[in-house]
Protein backbone atom coordinates (compact mmCIF):
# COMPACT_ATOMS: atom_id res chain seq x y z
CA UNK A 1 0.00 0.00 0.00
CA UNK A 2 2.79 2.48 1.25
CA UNK A 3 4.89 1.24 -1.63
CA UNK A 4 2.19 2.36 -4.19
CA UNK A 5 1.65 5.68 -2.78
CA UNK A 6 5.00 6.12 -3.05
CA UNK A 7 5.11 5.27 -6.61
CA UNK A 8 2.19 7.33 -7.44
CA UNK A 9 3.82 10.36 -5.54
CA UNK A 10 7.25 10.04 -7.32
CA UNK A 11 5.50 9.41 -10.52
CA UNK A 12 3.65 12.36 -9.92
CA UNK A 13 6.12 14.31 -8.84
CA UNK A 14 7.78 12.98 -11.75
CA UNK A 15 5.22 14.23 -14.39
CA UNK A 16 4.97 17.84 -12.37
CA UNK A 17 8.53 18.40 -12.95
CA UNK A 18 8.70 17.13 -16.29
CA UNK A 19 5.62 19.49 -17.87
CA UNK A 20 5.30 22.29 -15.55
CA UNK A 21 9.35 23.29 -15.23
CA UNK A 22 10.46 22.04 -18.52
CA UNK A 23 13.96 22.28 -17.10
CA UNK A 24 17.37 19.84 -17.98
CA UNK A 25 17.13 18.86 -14.56
CA UNK A 26 14.33 16.60 -12.92
CA UNK A 27 14.57 16.37 -8.42
CA UNK A 28 13.72 13.88 -6.53
CA UNK A 29 13.93 12.39 -2.58
CA UNK A 30 14.93 9.51 -0.95
CA UNK A 31 15.00 8.96 2.71
CA UNK A 32 16.53 6.73 5.11
CA UNK A 33 14.07 5.42 7.91
CA UNK A 34 15.04 3.05 10.74
CA UNK A 35 17.30 1.66 7.86
CA UNK A 36 15.55 1.33 4.82
CA UNK A 37 15.19 3.68 2.28
CA UNK A 38 12.32 5.24 1.20
CA UNK A 39 10.84 5.28 -0.91
CA UNK A 40 12.09 1.92 -1.91
CA UNK A 41 11.93 1.92 -5.67
CA UNK A 42 11.49 5.20 -7.39
CA UNK A 43 11.41 6.20 -11.29
CA UNK A 44 12.79 8.96 -13.02
CA UNK A 45 12.82 10.37 -16.53
CA UNK A 46 15.06 9.41 -19.37
CA UNK A 47 17.69 10.83 -20.48
CA UNK A 48 17.65 13.92 -17.78
CA UNK A 49 20.15 14.52 -14.87
CA UNK A 50 18.37 14.05 -12.07
CA UNK A 51 18.71 16.02 -8.58
CA UNK A 52 18.46 12.73 -5.86
CA UNK A 53 18.29 14.30 -2.27
CA UNK A 54 19.25 11.51 -0.03
CA UNK A 55 17.65 12.55 3.74
CA UNK A 56 18.86 10.31 6.55
CA UNK A 57 16.47 10.43 9.60
CA UNK A 58 18.41 7.53 11.60
CA UNK A 59 21.41 8.21 13.87
CA UNK A 60 23.86 6.44 12.07
CA UNK A 61 25.43 7.27 9.15
CA UNK A 62 24.58 5.94 5.94
CA UNK A 63 26.46 4.98 2.40
CA UNK A 64 24.12 5.28 -0.31
CA UNK A 65 25.74 3.27 -3.10
CA UNK A 66 25.25 2.16 -6.48
CA UNK A 67 27.51 -0.07 -8.73
CA UNK A 68 25.09 0.64 -11.44
CA UNK A 69 24.98 4.40 -11.56
CA UNK A 70 28.79 4.77 -10.13
CA UNK A 71 27.43 6.51 -7.33
CA UNK A 72 28.70 6.44 -3.62
CA UNK A 73 28.15 9.46 -0.93
CA UNK A 74 28.24 9.09 3.06
CA UNK A 75 25.06 10.17 4.58
CA UNK A 76 25.77 11.61 8.18
CA UNK A 77 23.15 10.83 10.75
CA UNK A 78 20.48 13.45 10.97
CA UNK A 79 21.23 14.91 7.63
CA UNK A 80 21.00 14.88 3.89
CA UNK A 81 23.25 15.07 0.81
CA UNK A 82 22.73 15.82 -2.54
CA UNK A 83 23.71 13.43 -5.36
CA UNK A 84 23.41 14.03 -9.23
CA UNK A 85 22.49 11.00 -11.74
CA UNK A 86 22.41 10.88 -15.11
CA UNK A 87 21.17 11.25 -17.76
CA UNK A 88 20.03 7.63 -17.55
CA UNK A 89 18.90 5.19 -20.46
CA UNK A 90 15.77 3.18 -19.42
CA UNK A 91 16.42 0.22 -17.19
CA UNK A 92 17.05 -0.68 -13.63
CA UNK A 93 19.61 0.87 -11.49
CA UNK A 94 20.34 -0.73 -7.97
CA UNK A 95 21.73 1.21 -5.27
CA UNK A 96 22.28 0.02 -1.34
CA UNK A 97 23.51 1.48 1.85
CA UNK A 98 27.01 0.13 2.04
CA UNK A 99 26.75 0.48 5.74
CA UNK A 100 23.74 -1.96 5.94
CA UNK A 101 23.50 -3.98 2.82
CA UNK A 102 20.27 -5.33 3.68
CA UNK A 103 18.46 -1.88 2.61
CA UNK A 104 18.56 -1.69 -0.86
CA UNK A 105 16.22 0.06 -3.75
CA UNK A 106 16.07 -0.05 -7.44
CA UNK A 107 15.57 3.39 -9.93
CA UNK A 108 13.82 2.90 -12.80
CA UNK A 109 14.15 4.94 -16.27
CA UNK A 110 11.03 4.14 -18.31
CA UNK A 111 11.13 4.20 -21.97
CA UNK A 112 10.00 7.51 -23.11
CA UNK A 113 7.02 5.63 -24.78
CA UNK A 114 5.91 4.09 -21.36
CA UNK A 115 5.62 7.10 -19.96
CA UNK A 116 3.20 8.87 -22.05
CA UNK B 1 27.55 -8.69 14.41
CA UNK B 2 28.93 -11.01 11.12
CA UNK B 3 26.72 -7.70 9.29
CA UNK B 4 29.34 -5.11 10.60
CA UNK B 5 32.15 -7.17 10.47
CA UNK B 6 31.73 -7.37 6.75
CA UNK B 7 31.54 -4.09 6.72
CA UNK B 8 34.32 -2.70 8.16
CA UNK B 9 36.34 -5.54 6.14
CA UNK B 10 35.05 -4.20 3.40
CA UNK B 11 36.24 -0.61 4.69
CA UNK B 12 39.35 -1.96 5.50
CA UNK B 13 40.44 -4.28 2.43
CA UNK B 14 41.16 -1.39 -0.45
CA UNK B 15 43.65 0.23 2.50
CA UNK B 16 45.39 -3.01 3.11
CA UNK B 17 45.80 -4.46 -0.05
CA UNK B 18 47.51 -1.16 -1.27
CA UNK B 19 49.86 -1.07 1.76
CA UNK B 20 50.63 -4.74 0.68
CA UNK B 21 51.56 -3.89 -2.58
CA UNK B 22 53.66 -0.92 -2.13
CA UNK B 23 55.50 -2.71 0.27
CA UNK B 24 55.89 -5.70 -1.50
CA UNK B 25 56.95 -3.35 -4.31
CA UNK B 26 59.35 -1.41 -2.47
CA UNK B 27 60.96 -4.32 -0.32
CA UNK B 28 64.48 -3.24 -1.30
CA UNK B 29 63.89 0.22 -0.38
CA UNK B 30 65.77 0.97 3.21
CA UNK B 31 63.27 2.03 6.36
CA UNK B 32 60.25 1.64 4.14
CA UNK B 33 58.32 -0.13 7.23
CA UNK B 34 58.74 3.30 9.22
CA UNK B 35 57.83 5.61 6.54
CA UNK B 36 54.55 3.22 5.53
CA UNK B 37 54.02 3.57 9.32
CA UNK B 38 54.22 7.27 9.77
CA UNK B 39 51.69 7.09 6.84
CA UNK B 40 49.03 4.75 8.54
CA UNK B 41 49.42 6.46 11.35
CA UNK B 42 49.03 10.00 10.01
CA UNK B 43 46.47 8.47 8.04
CA UNK B 44 44.24 7.13 10.98
CA UNK B 45 44.90 10.61 12.41
CA UNK B 46 43.27 12.33 8.79
CA UNK B 47 40.43 9.59 8.84
CA UNK B 48 39.27 10.30 12.30
CA UNK B 49 39.17 14.64 11.29
CA UNK B 50 37.64 12.95 7.83
CA UNK B 51 35.25 11.42 9.56
CA UNK B 52 34.71 14.46 12.67
CA UNK B 53 34.17 17.02 9.78
CA UNK B 54 31.86 14.39 7.32
CA UNK B 55 28.80 17.03 7.55
CA UNK B 56 30.89 19.94 6.74
CA UNK B 57 33.18 18.30 3.99
CA UNK B 58 29.28 16.98 2.49
CA UNK B 59 27.84 19.87 2.63
CA UNK B 60 30.78 21.80 1.32
CA UNK B 61 30.72 23.41 -2.83
CA UNK B 62 26.42 23.17 -2.64
CA UNK B 63 26.98 20.12 -1.79
CA UNK B 64 29.69 18.35 -3.99
CA UNK B 65 32.75 18.63 -1.14
CA UNK B 66 32.67 14.66 -0.96
CA UNK B 67 33.13 13.68 -4.53
CA UNK B 68 35.21 16.79 -4.45
CA UNK B 69 36.92 15.12 -1.88
CA UNK B 70 37.65 11.88 -3.32
CA UNK B 71 38.37 12.41 -6.31
CA UNK B 72 41.15 15.08 -5.39
CA UNK B 73 42.81 12.71 -2.73
CA UNK B 74 42.64 9.83 -5.14
CA UNK B 75 44.17 11.86 -8.18
CA UNK B 76 46.81 12.65 -5.53
CA UNK B 77 47.47 9.02 -4.89
CA UNK B 78 47.43 8.29 -8.72
CA UNK B 79 50.50 10.71 -8.79
CA UNK B 80 52.36 9.08 -6.48
CA UNK B 81 51.72 5.89 -7.51
CA UNK B 82 52.73 6.75 -10.65
CA UNK B 83 56.08 8.45 -9.84
CA UNK B 84 56.71 5.41 -7.41
CA UNK B 85 56.23 2.84 -10.52
CA UNK B 86 58.20 5.27 -12.59
CA UNK B 87 60.92 5.30 -10.01
CA UNK B 88 60.91 1.40 -9.00
CA UNK B 89 60.97 1.03 -12.93
CA UNK B 90 64.56 2.80 -13.80
CA UNK B 91 65.90 1.41 -10.43
CA UNK B 92 64.52 -1.91 -10.21
CA UNK B 93 67.54 -3.32 -12.36
CA UNK B 94 69.78 -2.15 -10.20
CA UNK B 95 68.12 -3.06 -7.20
CA UNK B 96 68.13 -6.52 -8.38
CA UNK B 97 72.18 -6.62 -8.60
CA UNK B 98 73.18 -4.15 -5.91
CA UNK B 99 70.97 -3.57 -3.17
CA UNK B 100 73.52 -1.52 -0.96
CA UNK B 101 74.57 0.76 -3.08
CA UNK B 102 71.04 1.69 -4.04
CA UNK B 103 70.10 2.40 0.00
CA UNK B 104 73.19 4.80 -0.66
CA UNK B 105 70.97 6.37 -3.33
CA UNK B 106 67.78 6.61 -1.17
CA UNK B 107 69.85 8.17 1.97
CA UNK B 108 71.45 10.74 -0.59
CA UNK B 109 68.12 12.45 -1.34
CA UNK B 110 66.13 10.68 -3.91
CA UNK B 111 62.58 10.78 -2.54
CA UNK B 112 60.37 7.60 -3.29
CA UNK B 113 60.08 6.75 0.62
CA UNK B 114 57.99 10.38 0.65
CA UNK B 115 55.47 9.02 -2.27
CA UNK B 116 55.10 5.40 -0.14
CA UNK B 117 54.31 7.81 3.05
CA UNK B 118 51.80 9.92 0.81
CA UNK B 119 50.17 6.68 -0.84
CA UNK B 120 49.62 5.00 2.72
CA UNK B 121 48.70 7.76 4.14
CA UNK B 122 46.04 8.49 1.68
CA UNK B 123 44.78 4.63 1.18
CA UNK B 124 44.35 4.99 5.24
CA UNK B 125 42.77 8.34 5.50
CA UNK B 126 39.93 7.71 2.52
CA UNK B 127 38.73 4.10 3.55
CA UNK B 128 39.51 4.60 7.02
CA UNK B 129 37.32 7.91 7.36
CA UNK B 130 34.28 5.75 6.88
CA UNK B 131 35.16 2.73 9.05
CA UNK B 132 35.67 5.61 11.74
CA UNK B 133 32.49 7.38 11.52
CA UNK B 134 30.77 4.05 11.36
CA UNK B 135 32.31 2.55 14.47
CA UNK B 136 31.98 6.09 16.21
CA UNK B 137 28.59 6.13 15.27
CA UNK B 138 27.39 2.43 16.98
CA UNK B 139 29.75 2.62 19.98
CA UNK B 140 27.50 5.94 21.00
CA UNK B 141 24.97 4.60 19.97
CA UNK B 142 24.03 2.21 23.43
CA UNK B 143 24.28 -0.89 24.65
CA UNK B 144 22.15 -2.35 21.50
CA UNK B 145 25.00 -1.76 19.47
CA UNK B 146 27.65 -4.14 21.67
CA UNK B 147 27.97 -7.12 19.33
CA UNK B 148 28.50 -4.82 16.30
CA UNK B 149 31.35 -2.90 18.15
CA UNK B 150 32.96 -6.41 18.47
CA UNK B 151 32.08 -7.32 14.33
CA UNK B 152 33.59 -3.96 13.80
CA UNK B 153 36.79 -4.94 15.04
CA UNK B 154 36.48 -8.62 13.71
CA UNK B 155 36.16 -7.15 10.40
CA UNK B 156 39.09 -4.80 10.48
CA UNK B 157 41.15 -7.42 11.59
CA UNK B 158 40.13 -9.98 8.82
CA UNK B 159 40.75 -6.80 6.76
CA UNK B 160 44.22 -6.40 7.80
CA UNK B 161 44.87 -10.32 7.71
CA UNK B 162 43.94 -9.90 3.77
CA UNK B 163 46.74 -7.52 3.10
CA UNK B 164 49.32 -9.64 5.33
CA UNK B 165 48.42 -12.52 2.86
CA UNK B 166 48.90 -10.81 -0.22
CA UNK B 167 52.14 -9.37 1.32
CA UNK B 168 53.54 -12.32 1.90
CA UNK B 169 52.44 -14.09 -0.98
CA UNK B 170 54.10 -11.20 -2.85
CA UNK B 171 57.45 -11.84 -1.42
CA UNK B 172 57.66 -15.57 -2.74
CA UNK B 173 57.75 -14.50 -6.10
CA UNK B 174 60.88 -15.31 -7.74
CA UNK B 175 63.01 -12.37 -7.38
CA UNK B 176 63.88 -12.49 -11.64
CA UNK B 177 60.30 -11.62 -11.97
CA UNK B 178 59.95 -9.74 -9.10
CA UNK B 179 59.92 -5.83 -10.08
CA UNK B 180 58.10 -6.69 -13.00
CA UNK B 181 55.29 -8.58 -11.43
CA UNK B 182 54.98 -6.06 -8.65
CA UNK B 183 55.47 -3.22 -11.12
CA UNK B 184 51.99 -4.72 -13.08
CA UNK B 185 50.34 -4.70 -9.91
CA UNK B 186 51.28 -1.20 -8.96
CA UNK B 187 50.21 -0.18 -12.71
CA UNK B 188 47.00 -1.65 -13.36
CA UNK B 189 45.75 -0.54 -9.12
CA UNK B 190 46.84 3.10 -10.20
CA UNK B 191 45.03 3.10 -13.56
CA UNK B 192 41.96 1.94 -11.28
CA UNK B 193 42.36 4.74 -8.88
CA UNK B 194 42.30 7.15 -11.64
CA UNK B 195 39.02 5.43 -13.06
CA UNK B 196 37.28 5.75 -9.51
CA UNK B 197 38.36 9.63 -9.21
CA UNK B 198 37.07 9.69 -12.76
CA UNK B 199 33.25 8.63 -11.24
CA UNK B 200 33.53 10.90 -8.30
CA UNK B 201 34.53 13.71 -11.35
CA UNK B 202 31.70 13.04 -12.84
CA UNK B 203 29.41 12.76 -9.82
CA UNK B 204 30.46 15.95 -8.77
CA UNK B 205 29.84 17.53 -12.18
CA UNK B 206 33.04 18.17 -13.59
CA UNK B 207 33.88 15.52 -16.50
CA UNK B 208 31.42 14.56 -18.52
CA UNK B 209 30.42 10.66 -18.18
CA UNK B 210 30.74 9.54 -21.84
CA UNK B 211 28.47 6.81 -22.13
CA UNK B 212 26.55 6.37 -18.50
CA UNK B 213 27.43 2.05 -19.48
CA UNK B 214 29.86 0.60 -21.66
CA UNK B 215 29.39 -2.30 -21.20
CA UNK B 216 27.59 -4.19 -18.08
CA UNK B 217 29.09 -7.58 -16.78
CA UNK B 218 27.51 -7.26 -13.19
CA UNK B 219 26.06 -10.74 -14.49
CA UNK B 220 29.67 -12.50 -14.81
CA UNK B 221 30.79 -10.74 -12.18
CA UNK B 222 29.21 -8.25 -9.87
CA UNK B 223 30.87 -5.77 -8.08
CA UNK B 224 29.23 -5.78 -4.79
CA UNK B 225 30.66 -9.61 -4.29
CA UNK B 226 33.63 -10.39 -2.95
CA UNK B 227 35.46 -11.38 -6.01
CA UNK B 228 34.36 -8.23 -7.91
CA UNK B 229 35.43 -6.37 -4.98
CA UNK B 230 39.08 -7.97 -4.82
CA UNK B 231 39.43 -7.26 -8.74
CA UNK B 232 37.93 -3.34 -8.33
CA UNK B 233 40.38 -3.01 -5.81
CA UNK B 234 43.33 -4.56 -7.70
CA UNK B 235 43.08 -4.09 -11.28
CA UNK B 236 40.05 -1.12 -11.59
CA UNK B 237 37.58 -4.05 -12.40
CA UNK B 238 34.05 -2.00 -12.59
CA UNK B 239 30.86 -3.87 -13.83
CA UNK B 240 29.00 -0.83 -15.61
CA UNK B 241 31.81 1.70 -16.34
CA UNK B 242 31.19 5.13 -17.49
CA UNK B 243 32.88 6.11 -20.98
CA UNK B 244 34.95 8.79 -18.86
CA UNK B 245 35.93 5.97 -16.78
CA UNK B 246 37.55 3.56 -19.55
CA UNK B 247 39.43 7.31 -20.95
CA UNK B 248 40.89 7.58 -17.66
CA UNK B 249 42.44 4.12 -17.06
CA UNK B 250 43.53 3.84 -20.24
CA UNK B 251 45.24 7.15 -20.22
CA UNK B 252 46.74 6.48 -16.85
CA UNK B 253 48.58 3.59 -18.25
CA UNK B 254 49.85 5.47 -21.56
CA UNK B 255 51.01 7.86 -19.79
CA UNK B 256 53.21 5.48 -17.11
CA UNK B 257 54.10 3.52 -20.13
CA UNK B 258 55.62 6.28 -22.11
CA UNK B 259 57.26 8.22 -19.15
CA UNK B 260 58.66 5.55 -18.46
CA UNK B 261 60.08 4.36 -21.84
CA UNK B 262 61.11 7.52 -22.59
CA UNK B 263 63.13 7.98 -19.34
CA UNK B 264 65.05 4.90 -20.56
CA UNK B 265 65.63 6.09 -24.01
CA UNK B 266 67.12 9.34 -22.26
CA UNK B 267 69.51 7.09 -20.27
CA UNK B 268 70.43 5.17 -23.04
CA UNK B 269 71.54 8.54 -24.67
CA UNK B 270 73.39 9.99 -21.87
Amino acid sequence: MFYHQAKKFSLIFLICSIFLTNIATAESVIEIKHQQFFPMKIVLPPGKKVKLTLKNNDAIPAEFESTDLSREIIVPGHDQVIVYVGPLDPGNYRFFNDFNRASKGTITVLTPSKRQ
Amino acid sequence: MLATAIILFREVLEASLIIAIILGASKTIPNRGKWVAAGIGIGLAGASLVALFADQISSAFSGNGQPLFNSSILLLAVSMLGWHSIWMSQHSKKMTENIQVLGNNIQKGTKPPFALMIITLIAVMREGSEAVLFLWAISTGGAQYNTMITGGILGVMAGILSGILLYKGLLRLPIRHFFSITNAFILLLTAGLAAQAAGFLNQAGIVPSLGNQIWNSSRFLSQTSIPGQLMHILIGYTARPMGIQIVFYLLTLFILFSLTHLIKIHKNKT
